[in-house]
């Protein structure tokens, strides 16, 4: 690889930490097999004038790659040095800027697009539906597969924490062989509490009360905390009103307007042919209740947890 | 001019304050101000440092009142949380300061904005000092109420109680010091409930008028299941947005500042260990403060929801009370026309509700949610 091959202007544009940090090793990598000196700069904190130093041609000669992180915190200074720097390049400087959003900055990133500058672009992963891709990606560019039943179980089991199910994904990639399946995630991370509240919300939406309860007490009993497996509740039920007000339209169509996964449309669909809306109200008020009892608001939170659950399996039957 | 003039509406107060300044023997080492949000708490506390540290008792204008006033005056110090508590490191690092004679005024002052986020730690700490006063400190205690205070530093401060200042005094305040024109000055007093620093913002930010009428108009619109899940998902997602754009800034400053202060090198790729920690250390301060951001920024938003309720309920009973929502009236009669006085106090419960529960740490969007499908009405009015 030689230096060439480095785009001499590079923005990171986006908030989400995970892809940035990928792309950013990926380049520094390059650039050291290039024999480049490697300077990072954290817009934090910045020393007025030492971005351009950087930028002066060393004694040694050799191409330097700079890195300035956290364009959208940067003071004026760093801004004003950047734009000198863009208007006039110097030879053998390679400059990677990354901004996570914000207006703050604008001028260099408009200076950066104008010359061209290649832009990787990474966005918030926020959604199921982004996680899902996520996962997708991972597998993908690892050349490895993993079934869609598996990419619900992992996003269900780790999803909460965008870098945890990175790191999920790159153990189980490490770790495995073959096809990765819903039994393969469970193996792994089948006794997380985020994977035991999907199974209580499940049991719970199909109107399952004895092994909704027996999950819940399982899980208390084995010490896990009751406020995640109510956060799950939550959200699924949540997911339930939303698909079922979102109207017609394909799984995939809905998936992006409601910000879930194609997979958890086409489950919340089926379920809700048993619920009416006024079921999933009562639902989830329930389930509100029962978050203010875990959090300090009531004597006993399993119990509270328990009534919730009894209160969403007899709101489904009464539908 | 003096160092009382944006007080407004509470002349007993002032009375008290000045007194205290003027004759030493109504003077005390604890003072306990307490207040509803925006009544001006703080700013009492301060005009009441600034008449202390004055040769004239409190002229506004000397070098000493400008200090005091601005929170830059060598003796007076003020403790503005911005976490979710104040912990007993701080606070020891202040019973260490009050423990010093005063530097360049005549009292030393320390204004703690809200003791009523002191851990229990803290406030054992805080005893500490309020039970073995030094001779010429002073300290100035914010609270919402008396029942925010645990009882031992209540029993140990004089308490002194601002009242919500009359919408007229609010508004002549908005003319004069901040020179915004009469009926917007009184519109954004109403609005704001008298909340001052609210009323302010209402007045000179378009923008938060539009987001104060987007919230009102919710009263009326919400008809379905689905509908209410969205309303609750877009109060919270306002609230975040805004905590954002208010945050983003000032973490920045605040990172640059750590570095300077450990002697850590911005551009280092990997700082050291300690200097690492106190970064992570920042960081999660950050985060509550962005959290507590957010929680505020949404009880705000609930106190606008409750009054369009409240005006409503005004008109259904036939009392004369004054409506906070005027430039509503056709929302308030639809509402009161539409709901029984039973009714309209069940959405009020469920607003009450909804900020008890966010209050006690249930995630802000859940609240939401479930007071949101207590706020349905039979049809949406179109207003
Ligand atoms: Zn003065």
């Amino acid at each position: 690889m030689t230096a060439a091959e480095l785009s001499p202007l590079t923005l990171i544009s986006g908030p989400e930490e995970v892809l940035v940090e990928r792309e950013l090793t990926s380049l520094v990598g390059r650039a050291r097999d290039a024999a480049m000196e490697v300077v990072r700069i954290d817009a934090a904190g910045y020393e007025p004038g030492s971005l351009l130093m950087h930028a002066s041609p060393s004694l040694f000669g050799g191409a330097t790659f700079i890195i300035v992180r956290g364009l959208h915190e940067a003071s004026d200074e760093l801004q004003d040095d950047l734009l000198s720097l863009l208007a006039a390049p110097a030879e053998d400087v390679f400059l990677l800027v990354t901004h996570a959003s914000g207006q703050r900055g604008k001028r260099v990133l408009d200076a950066l697009k104008k010359q061209r500058a290649r832009v990787v672009t990474c966005p918030a992963i926020k959604n199921d539906r982004d996680k899902s891709d996520f996962v997708q990606q991972e597998f993908s560019r690892a050349r490895r597969r993993i079934s869609s039943d598996g990419v619900r179980a992992l996003v269900e089991a780790v999803g909460r924490d965008v870098s945890e199910l990175a790191a999920a994904c790159a153990q189980l990639i490490a770790d495995t062989e073959g096809l990765v399946t819903e039994a393969v995630v469970d193996t792994y991370h089948g006794g997380k509490v985020d994977a035991t509240g999907f199974r209580v919300a499940d049991a719970a939406i199909a109107g399952n009360t004895p092994e909704a309860l027996r999950l819940l007490r399982h899980a208390i009993a084995s010490g896990l905390d009751p406020v995640p497996i109510v956060a799950v509740l939550a959200s699924q039920l949540r997911g339930l009103i939303k698909v079922g007000s979102a109207g017609r339209g394909s799984p995939e169509q809905l998936a992006s307007s409601v910000g879930m996964a194609p997979w958890q449309v086409k489950r919340a669909r089926a379920a809700l042919s048993h619920w009416s809306s006024e079921g999933l109200a009562t639902a989830l008020q329930a389930v509100a209740a029962a978050d203010f009892a875990v959090k300090g608001g009531g004597r006993d939170p399993v119990y509270a947890v328990e009534r919730a659950i009894l209160t969403i399996t007899g709101a489904r039957s009464s539908a | 001019m003096s160092v009382w003039d944006d007080l407004v509406g509470q002349e007993p107060t002032i009375e008290t304050l000045s007194r205290a300044v003027r004759d030493e023997a109504s003077m005390t080492h604890a003072w306990l101000f307490t207040g509803p949000p925006g009544s001006g708490r703080s700013n009492a506390a301060r005009a009441f440092a600034a008449a202390l540290q004055c040769a004239e008792g409190g002229c506004g204008q000397c070098r000493e009142c400008r200090t005091a006033l601005d929170g830059t005056h060598a003796d007076v110090k003020v403790v503005a949380t911005e976490g979710l508590s104040i912990k007993v490191e701080d606070t020891r690092a202040l019973v260490q300061e009050a423990g010093l004679r005063p530097s360049v005024g005549a009292w030393r002052v320390i204004i703690v904005e809200d003791v009523d986020r002191l851990t229990e730690r803290a406030a054992d700490a805080l005893l500490k000092a309020l039970e073995e006063p030094t001779p010429r400190t002073v300290w100035l205690l914010c609270a919402p109420s008396l029942e925010d205070v645990i009882i031992t530093i209540r029993s140990r401060s004089r308490h002194v109680r601002l009242r919500t200042p009359p919408v007229a005094a609010v508004a002549e305040l908005l003319q004069r010091r901040d020179g915004i024109d009469g009926p917007m000055a009184l519109y954004a007093a109403r609005a704001a409930q008298s909340h001052i620093g609210l009323a302010r913002r209402l007045a000179r930010d378009d923008k938060a008028r539009n987001r104060r009428h987007d919230t009102i108009s919710l009263a009326t619109r919400i008809t379905g299941v689905g509908e209410a899940v969205l309303a609750a998902d877009n109060l919270n997602k306002i609230a975040e947005e805004e905590s954002v754009a208010a945050s983003a800034e000032r973490d920045a400053a605040d990172k640059a500042r750590l570095l300077e202060t450990l002697g850590a090198d911005p551009g280092a790729r990997t700082q050291p260990p300690h200097i690492r920690s106190q970064l992570a250390a920042l960081e999660r301060d950050q985060k509550a403060r962005a959290k507590r951001h957010i929680r505020d920024v949404i009880d705000r938003s609930l106190i606008d929801l409750a009054s369009i309720y409240r005006d409503a309920l005004v008109l259904r009973i036939g009392s004369d009370v004054e409506l906070v929502n005027p430039d509503a009236i056709d929302k308030v009669r639809g509402l009161a026309t539409l709901s029984s006085a039973e009714q309209l106090l069940g959405h009020l419960d469920a607003i009450s509700e909804a900020r008890e529960r966010i209050n006690a740490n249930v995630p802000p969007l859940l609240a939401l949610e479930a007071m949101a499908l207590q706020l349905r009405v039979p049809r949406n009015l179109g207003i």
